[in-house]
Parts: C-alpha cells; sequence; structure tokens
C-alpha cells in the first residue's frame, strides 16, 4: 500500500526580550545556575506575575507577519502539573483566547510555493532545568530559565513529508528572527521543535492516529525523527497493527523515538483562566503602532526583487532566506543600481560559498556591502574580470588594505588592460609564434580558438579584457 | 491607654507624652502575660519589635511622623515579612522566614508603625474558627471555652484582648468580618483590588482581598489609610486616586437609605443575633435612616459557588508548595514522587489537604464545565443581585453570622456546618464588594453579635461613616472582655 | 452525582498527596457532604450567562520590558531545604 505522512509542527520560540514575561528577571543565556531566578520566578509564597510588554508585542508582530487574527481580549491560563523545574507546581500558559489565532505562512518547496495554515500561536513561560549531573544520586535544579518568555506556534497538520517539514521550520525559523522577536539560536534554545506525525493510505482523507515527537532541536534530527516515526507507523500498520497516541522522544544518539507517556498516562493539567491576570485588551491602537514597527516582511521583498530588479523568482527567494543577506544585497544594489543581477550572482556564488565553508553569518561578513559593491562596480565597468574579481574578493576577506578593492587592484597591479592596440600588438606576436593552432582553426577546429585566447590571458597574466580579446583574435584570423 | 483611640495614641506620641518604644514596651508586657491564655500569636520578636519602635521615635523627633508612626500593629502571619517567620498557619511553612515584605507590609514601614508580632491564623487562611491552624486553636477572649472565628482569628483576639491597638486580617469569603464579629470588634473588607496582594500569602486569588481590624470605624479608617493604594507588582491592584477615608466620617445619616435583603432575615439566623440586629436598625432609624427591603434571590448559593471557586484556585495556589524551594520537606522519601506526596501529605492539614481535593476535583477532566464554569455563572448573578439592589438602597445590613461565637470543637467535626458560618459574608465576597462588622451587643452566653454592613463597590468611606455614627451613640466597641 | 473512593484516589493523585486506604474513606464521606451542598447548584438555569472571573471589570496591566531584579540566590537559598553549588537538589528525576 501507498502511504501518506501527516504532519504538524509545534514550534517554541524564545522571544528576544530583556526579562522575564511575569518578572523583572533577566533572561541572558549562559548565567550562574539560580542567579537570574528571582522571587517571582522561584514562587516564593506570595508573589504575583505581571506581564511583559514586550513579549505581547512580539506575540502581535508575530500574528501580523502571517496575516493572522489578533484576539482581544486574549486570556492567560494556568496548566497544573507538579515537576521540580515548574516551581508554582503551574504553567501560565494561554488555553482558551490565544494572542495569536490562524494565519499562514508560504513555503517554497522548490519550484511550488506551499501554504501552511497556523492554528494558533499563544504565550507562556518557560521551565527551569534538571541538571543530570549526578550530586549523590540527586538532581540539581537550576531555575533561571523559568519565567522565560516563549511563544508556540502550532501549524495545521499540512505538511507531507519530512522535507516539507523542515522547509517549513526553516522558513519560520528565518521569519521569527526577520520580524525580530527571536535570535533563533538553536544550540541555546531558542527555537524548538515538536512533531506532530501520523500516516494514512494515500488517498484517504481521515488522519491516522498521530504521535507527538518531542526534543528535535536541530533540522536534521526534526527531519530524520520524523522519518524514522513515519517508517515505525507504517510497520506497526502493514502488520496489521494500530497506532497507540502518545508523546514521543526523540534519542539523537540512536536515532529512534521512545515512548515518553502514552494517552491513558496524560496529564489532566486542569486549565483554568488565571486569577491573577486580568484579561489582556490589545487595541487597535497598538496593533497598528506595531504594524509600523514591522520591517518589509520578506515575501514583499521578494516580489519587489522580481519586479523592481528583474530578479528570476528563485534568486529573490534565496535573497530573502534571511534579513540579513536581504539587506546586505539591498545596499550593494543601492550603490549599483544597474547590477542587480550581478550582486544577485556574486552574492548567491561567492559571498554564500565563502560564508558558509567559514561558517559563518553574513551579519559577520567581513566585506561590508559597500566594499563589496566596489568590487563589482570594477568589473562592471571593465577595471577588472570577472575572474581577477574571485582574487581580489579573496584579498578583501582577508582585510587586506582594509578591504578597498580600488586600492587592492592598484598595488597588486590588477588592471584589466583594455588598451586596444595594445592588445593587438600582442595578439599579433602569438598568431606568430602559433602557426599550428591557427592552420587548425582555420581548418575547422573551434577548439584552437580558445586555445590562443588562453595563449593572450597567460601572457597578460589575466589581465586582458577578455570580450576585447575575442573580438580582436575573430578579426584577425577572419 | 489600652483602649484608646489610634487618634489619642497617635497625639500622645506626637506630643512625646509617651515614646513608641514605651508604647510598644506596654502592649509587649500586656501581651506576654495574656497571650498564654489565647495563643493569638504565632510568632513574637520584641527585639525586631523595639527596633521598629526606636526608628519610629527618630521619625517623630524628626518631624516625619505621620498618623501611625509608632503604633504597634499586629500582623496576620499570611504577610510575608522579612525576617520574620511567616507561617501561614501551616507546618508547610513552619520553617519559613521570609527573605521579602508583603506590599501591606512595606506600606506600614514607610509610615513608621511597629509591627509588634505575627497574629495566629486558619492554615492558610481556610477556617472560620481559627482551629485549623498548624499552632494550635486560638481563644476568644469573652470566653475562652469558645473560638474566635476566622481564619483571621488571632489578629480578631489581639485586637478584643487589647494586646494591640489593631491588626491587619484577610478576607476570602468572610474572614476579616465573621471573626470580628465574633470578638466584639471591627473589622473591614476593602473592595477586591484596593489592597495589595503582593506578599499576601494566596489561598483565592480572585477573592483574597487584606483589610484591617480595629476597635472602632475611625480606627478602621486611620488603618484603610495606610493598607489601600495601588502596587504595580499586583496586576489586579486598582490604580485609583487616594481617598482619605476620615473624610466622611462626620456625615449625618438623615436620609441613608438601608437595605435589609430579605432572604438574611428570612431564617437561619439565631434568636439573640435576630434581636440585637433588630435593636441595632432602630438607632439607625433614630439616626434618620429609612429601612428597605431589598432582594438577593442568589446569595443562598453564595457557599456551594464559593466552595468551588475557592477551593479550585486555592488547589493550583497550593501546588507550589512542594518542598522543593522552601518550606516542609518530608524526613524520608524513597524517590521524587514520593518526597512530594509525603511532604504535602504531611506538610498540610486536614482541611487544606480537603479543599485541595475539591479544587482539584472540580478542575479535572470533565467536570469544569458543570462546577467551576456553573460557579462562574451564579458568581455572576450573584453579584448583579447586589447591583439591582443598591439601585433601590446606599447601604446594606444584616448579620455578620448567623449565630454568636461556638464553642472550641462544636464544628470541628462537621464541616458543612463550620461552611455555613459564612453564609452571610461570601456572597458580597464573590461580588468583590466591601463589607464589615461592627460590634452591636451580646447574644447568647454573652457573646458578641456583630452587624454587617455591605457598601456598593468604593463605598467604605462611606461604611465607616455609617458605623461610625452608631458608634458615636453606643459603647459597644469600647467594651472589653474581663481579663 | 456520587463521588466514588476512585475519584478520590484520582484527585489524591493529582494533587500529589499521599493518602492511604483508611484516609481516603474518610475524605469520601467528607467530600460527599461537601459536593452534596454543591448539587444545589445544579438547579440554577444560568444559559446564556457569562462566567464571572473576577468582580472588577479591568483589564491587564503590563509592565515595561526592563530588568529590575538582580542576583539573591544566597538569600534565597538560606531557606531551602536542599542546595548544592547553587542548585537546588532533589530525588534523581527521571525522564
Amino acid at each position: 500500500m501507498q502511504w501518506e505522512i501527516v504532519i504538524g509542527l509545534e514550534v517554541h520560540a524564545q522571544l528576544s526580550t530583556q526579562s522575564k514575561i511575569f518578572s523583572g528577571a533577566s533572561i541572558a543565556y549562559g548565567a550562574i545556575p539560580n542567579t537570574q531566578a528571582c522571587e517571582v520566578d522561584l514562587a516564593l509564597p506570595g508573589v504575583l506575575p505581571v506581564l511583559n510588554k514586550g513579549v505581547v508585542e512580539r506575540a502581535i508582530k508575530l500574528g501580523l507577519a502571517v496575516g493572522a487574527k489578533i484576539n482581544s481580549p486574549s486570556i492567560f491560563a494556568r496548566k497544573n502539573y507538579f515537576y521540580p523545574d515548574l516551581p508554582k507546581g503551574y504553567q501560565i500558559s494561554q488555553y482558551e483566547l490565544p494572542v495569536v489565532e490562524g494565519g499562514c505562512i508560504k513555503v517554497q518547496m522548490g519550484e511550488v510555493e506551499k501554504t501552511v495554515r497556523l492554528t494558533r500561536a499563544h504565550l507562556e513561560e518557560d521551565a527551569g532545568k534538571s541538571l543530570h549531573k549526578d550530586f549523590h544520586g540527586m538532581t540539581g535544579i537550576d531555575l533561571n530559565r523559568a519565567g522565560t518568555p516563549l511563544l508556540e506556534i502550532v501549524s495545521e497538520p499540512d505538511m507531507r513529508s519530512s522535507a516539507e517539514a523542515v522547509i517549513y521550520a526553516k522558513t519560520l525559523h528565518s521569519l521569527v528572527r526577520w520580524i525580530g522577536i527571536c535570535d533563533g539560536n538553536m544550540q541555546e534554545g531558542s527555537f524548538r521543535c515538536d512533531a506532530n506525525v501520523s500516516v494514512r493510505p494515500k488517498g484517504s482523507d481521515k488522519l491516522g492516529t498521530r504521535c507527538e515527537v518531542k526534543n528535535l532541536n536541530s533540522f536534521r534530527f526534526l527531519e530524520k525523527a520524523i522519518e524514522f516515526e513515519a517508517k515505525r507507523q507504517i510497520e506497526i500498520l502493514e502488520d496489521g497493527g494500530v497506532v497507540r497516541q502518545e508523546t514521543r522522544l526523540y534519542d539523537a544518539d540512536r536515532n529512534e523515538t521512545r515512548t515518553m507517556r502514552s494517552k491513558e498516562e496524560a496529564h489532566d493539567y486542569r486549565y483554568f483562566p488565571d486569577p491573577d491576570l486580568m484579561p489582556l485588551e490589545i487595541s487597535e491602537a497598538w496593533i497598528n503602532k506595531v504594524k509600523q514597527m514591522l520591517p518589509e516582511l520578506p515575501e514583499a521583498r521578494r516580489n519587489r526583487y522580481v519586479t523592481a530588479f528583474d530578479l528570476p523568482v528563485y534568486d529573490a527567494i534565496v535573497l530573502t532566506a534571511t534579513r540579513e543577506m536581504a539587506d546586505f544585497f539591498e545596499s550593494a544594489v543601492k550603490q549599483l543600481p544597474s547590477q542587480a543581477k550581478l550582486c544577485a550572482n556574486w552574492i548567491m556564488g561567492e559571498v554564500s560559498g565563502r560564508l558558509n565553508k567559514e561558517g559563518i553569518e553574513i551579519s559577520d561578513c567581513p566585506i561590508s556591502p559597500g566594499q563589496f559593491a566596489t568590487l563589482l562596480e570594477r568589473i562592471s565597468d571593465g577595471t577588472i574580470s570577472g575572474k581577477t574579481a574571485k582574487d581580489v574578493f579573496d584579498s578583501m576577506w582577508h582585510g587586506e588594505h582594509d578591504g578597498n578593492a580600488d586600492v587592492i587592484i592598484e598595488n597588486k597591479g590588477l588592471k584589466q588592460i583594455s588598451d586596444s592596440g595594445e592588445i593587438e600588438k600582442l595578439i599579433d606576436e602569438i598568431l606568430i609564434a602559433n602557426p599550428q593552432q591557427v592552420e587548425d582553426y582555420r581548418g575547422g577546429k573551434e577548439k584552437a580558438f580558445n586555445s590562443l585566447v588562453g595563449q593572450v590571458m597567460k601572457a597578460t597574466r589575466g589581465k586582458a579584457n577578455p570580450a576585447q580579446v575575442n573580438t580582436i583574435l575573430k578579426q584577425k584570423l577572419s | 491607654m489600652f483602649n484608646v483611640s489610634l487618634k489619642q495614641l497617635s497625639q500622645q506620641l506626637a506630643e512625646k507624652k509617651i515614646s513608641s518604644v514605651e508604647l510598644t514596651g506596654e502592649f509587649l508586657k500586656r501581651t506576654r502575660a495574656l497571650n498564654p491564655n489565647y495563643n493569638a500569636f504565632i510568632t513574637i520578636n520584641e527585639a525586631m519589635s523595639l527596633a521598629q519602635a526606636e526608628a519610629a521615635d527618630q521619625m517623630i523627633a524628626s518631624g516625619h511622623a505621620s498618623l501611625l508612626t509608632g503604633i504597634p500593629v499586629a500582623q496576620k502571619d499570611i504577610f510575608c515579612t522579612k525576617g520574620w517567620l511567616t507561617t501561614c498557619g501551616s507546618k508547610m511553612l513552619s520553617n519559613f522566614t521570609s527573605p521579602y515584605n508583603a506590599g501591606v507590609i512595606e506600606r506600614f514601614n514607610r509610615v513608621g508603625a511597629v509591627n509588634i508580632g505575627k497574629t495566629n491564623m486558619d492554615e492558610f487562611a481556610m477556617g472560620s474558627s481559627n482551629e485549623t491552624s498548624f499552632y494550635g486553636p486560638v481563644r476568644n477572649p469573652w470566653d475562652v471555652s469558645a473560638v474566635p472565628g476566622g481564619s483571621s482569628g488571632g489578629s480578631a483576639c489581639v485586637v478584643a484582648a487589647r494586646m494591640a491597638p489593631a491588626a491587619t486580617g484577610t478576607d476570602t469569603g468572610g474572614s476579616i468580618r465573621q471573626p470580628a464579629a465574633l470578638c466584639g470588634i471591627s473589622g473591614i473588607k476593602p473592595t477586591y483590588g484596593l489592597v495589595s496582594r503582593y506578599g499576601m500569602i494566596a489561598f483565592a486569588s480572585s477573592l483574597d482581598q487584606g483589610g484591617p481590624m480595629a476597635k472602632s470605624a475611625e480606627d478602621l479608617a486611620l488603618m484603610l489609610n495606610v493598607m489601600v493604594g495601588f502596587d504595580d507588582r499586583d496586576s489586579t491592584s486598582l490604580q485609583r486616586e487616594a481617598e482619605d477615608y476620615l473624610r466622611d466620617l462626620d456625615r449625618p445619616l438623615a436620609g441613608l437609605r438601608i437595605g435589609l435583603p430579605k432572604e438574611y432575615f428570612a431564617k437561619g439566623m439565631s434568636d439573640d443575633v435576630a434581636n440585637t440586629v433588630e435593636a441595632t436598625l432602630e438607632i439607625y432609624r433614630k439616626l434618620g435612616a429609612k429601612m428597605v427591603e431589598v432582594s438577593l434571590p442568589n446569595a443562598q448559593l453564595s457557599i456551594p459557588v464559593y466552595y468551588v471557586l475557592a477551593p479550585a484556585e486555592a488547589s493550583s495556589n497550593l501546588s507550589r508548595f512542594d518542598g522543593v524551594r522552601y518550606g516542609y520537606r518530608a524526613k524520608s522519601y524513597s524517590d521524587l514522587s514520593e518526597m512530594y506526596r509525603k511532604s504535602r501529605a504531611k506538610g498540610f492539614g486536614a482541611e487544606v489537604k480537603r479543599r485541595i481535593l475539591i479544587g482539584t476535583y472540580v478542575l479535572s477532566h470533565g467536570y469544569y464545565e458543570a462546577y467551576y464554569i456553573q460557579a462562574q455563572k451564579i458568581r455572576r448573578l450573584i453579584a448583579q443581585d447586589f447591583t439591582d439592589a443598591f439601585k433601590q438602597c446606599d447601604i446594606i445590613m444584616g448579620p455578620t453570622t448567623p449565630t454568636v461565637a461556638f464553642n472550641l470543637g462544636e464544628k470541628n467535626s462537621d464541616p458543612i456546618q463550620m461552611y455555613l458560618s459564612d453564609i452571610y459574608t461570601s456572597a458580597a465576597s464573590l461580588a468583590g464588594l466591601p463589607g464589615m462588622s461592627i460590634p452591636i451587643g451580646f447574644g447568647d452566653k454573652n457573646r458578641p453579635v456583630g452587624l454587617h454592613i455591605i457598601g456598593n463597590y468604593f463605598a467604605e468611606a462611606q461604611m465607616l461613616n455609617v458605623a461610625h455614627q452608631y458608634q458615636l451613640e453606643t459603647d459597644w466597641h469600647l467594651r472589653m472582655p474581663e481579663i | 452525582m456520587t463521588l466514588s473512593f476512585d475519584d478520590v484516589r484520582r484527585i489524591a493523585d493529582l494533587a500529589y498527596i499521599e493518602t492511604n486506604e483508611e484516609e481516603a474513606h474518610v475524605v469520601l464521606a467528607q467530600l460527599s457532604d461537601i459536593f452534596n451542598l454543591i448539587e444545589q447548584m445544579q438547579a440554577v438555569d444560568t444559559l446564556g450567562v457569562e462566567p464571572l472571573s473576577h468582580a472588577q471589570d479591568v483589564t491587564q496591566r503590563l509592565r515595561d520590558d526592563i530588568v529590575t531584579e538582580s542576583d539573591q540566590r544566597e538569600r534565597f537559598q538560606a531557606i531551602a531545604p536542599q542546595v548544592e553549588e547553587g542548585l537546588y537538589l532533589v530525588p534523581k528525576v527521571i525522564e
């Protein structure tokens, strides 16, 4: 039988505020244990939560970016369960009336655009951490993370493969960073994924029993976990068994998922509206203010690149993968408006390749967009060839002459020879020195032409303008 | 000295007739002698009280005094008090020295009032007789075989026995008003949101409200002037312009429309209480007030509603007591789960556990709609009843409790009977309205009777006026138990 | 409705309160009385009535996103049952 995999994702994005969601303690990562857990975070008797405005603002931003409904009033509820890293014995979350409801994210699956619908995005507080270092058989609890603001973004089961799930997760990851609500640092746990996976016979419109797979803290694990889980479910069904609804944990070391708790063991969370927190009103005026703060969104930019710069759709998509890359592109183009495609090619090629090789982000690129644009300007005005430009780029990357392309070209004598008299003279000498090739070319061997060009470039150490060389050589040989 | 008003004490301090250290010393001496009979305090720390008194004397000397500067005030042990043991009447917190101050404590500290001790209370404020305290029951100073009421029974006893000139209490369903009535003193629960709940150990968050307990309405007004105020650490704290609660005390009552809910006068009230209330209403008539019959048709549901909502909130509020970060941890356990379960089983008393279980049940899957949501809907109907009633009257009166103080142990084994002692007070709590009790005489066995006064939202000044005018005509509030 | 012995065991388990069989029977009797009282609510027609969570009809006040708290670990852990290396210790947590 042919099976179809159905996936929905729950993403916990840690919001990039200064302070916690309900207290004035810092959320800076990596602090000494329990030094950023104040009386509210520790749930001392008598303390009360007060909601951080910055947290709500970030949720509104996401809501606007995905075209969702912003609920007003929005309600905070208590989710009750006991765990040593949960000081109050309940987590303040949202149940009915989350801040963000609905909306969708468009994802590019190769050439095809697909829409993934969002169910909701709600605010909640993170728990602390259990440190599994052994203290004579006991566990240590660090509550620094307790109360860190999270936005849980829940999608509809709209994805049909692990690849789609990864693309969706990457698009969302890029979006939350783009609109500045989450730093997206997956190693530090700022962006965590849980996947709801089920399978069904192809063509069926009924959803199969799903399992929630937790602990997916990289895109690679997300992909592998879904693949493993789908395979596991298919094997069960093909053996005539039934899939049990349960929560499973992904073990990256063994690349497998295993049962955390079954549906029967599922907690009775006893959600109820938190009586310490009144209904949250989000006014139209506030939403409009946030709208003003929102940067141009990736989709809008993509469209603009196609219409204003005449770029292929593919280029526009690649360039808007992150806001930093798009910004880099735009500052460069600003200096070189007629050469958008050249900018695009270089960013997607040389720049991206180099960044990947070095494993750094474009925001840390040692060459500024201005310096980069100057380099491209020298290509387009014929000062250097594209090939030479790569050498100049390399020098710039290493910070030679403060990354100034003109100084590097000057000092290294890389300026292209564009004086046609000089080139003609050179070609004449080469034709005389290589009668056999001349003969061959005239005899119909096209290859011989390339060899002659190569001789010219070699003689000028690559500085001759290749277009000019081509034209003159053709004249001489005809 | 022990039976004079806060104003008079304040004047004596201002005129340097007595220092705060001397005044505090006198009350501490009296407490030392009397408290063993009543068990009204959980913690007395003479050194810390006297240090505060000394600082108050310096404030007075430097001309920075206000009305409560240097005055000893007893604090209910539900308010977190930095450096003081703060137990909430529970074994669970029997080792908890608070590292921070409640908003209310800060406000008293700011004006230089002296904390004279932490008063006994029902465990986590759950009780109406002060018998659920881990520290043992409090006795009623009018009759040591009787309960003082609860949950603020320690505070009520302290004021009645004049071990402190005034005290703080908290009221969730009647915990200020009921013990005030049973101990023959005055107490007011303000409109929900006026007194900060920050640092006031939560029982039922949507109902809990701190308030003063004192000898007279005038003293309550002075206390309210300190206690009421916005606190940005409490999301339910109301941002309002500051009021002077003394401002209306002297207003004549001519034309005042007093609403008498027919349901409160129908049945359930014992004869001695009924007669005492009737005599009181007669005085109000003489003062020019008019009686209007009003109806609170849903009021009789306030006990069932209250016993769904308050335990529901409590079951969640008390989840933080797990023996991980502070408080009681069981001595022996085999694993994490057992540590939790044993610590909570042994750290909480029977009544607290009962309420946690009720609350857990009504919030659990499949019961939430039928209990919790239904209770919240009836809560709205109850609040609406009051809104309707206040269209016909300015103030509502009735008995605070159906009977005078009962005997220790009398209702201990019957939770329902105990719960019914809040029958008249819980409706106002559910509606978030201010409620007050003042002493109006004595009933059976010569035990005190209280008059319940319910005002409209933010009508505290008017309620104090109504009570003060009565207290100008009578001297019940000045009666002291024979000690 | 009537409360069962199993209900009592279930809620005691949810509330993390150790309850032996004998205690559970006592609790069952008391809770049953209380729920009989609570049952009065079911007679009320509340169709179309909005639940009331708070008596005051006010909206939530927000705080600015500013760090206001500093490290007080030493003071807070002075009252903790068991700490080591700045961590709160509990019996082993098994995931």
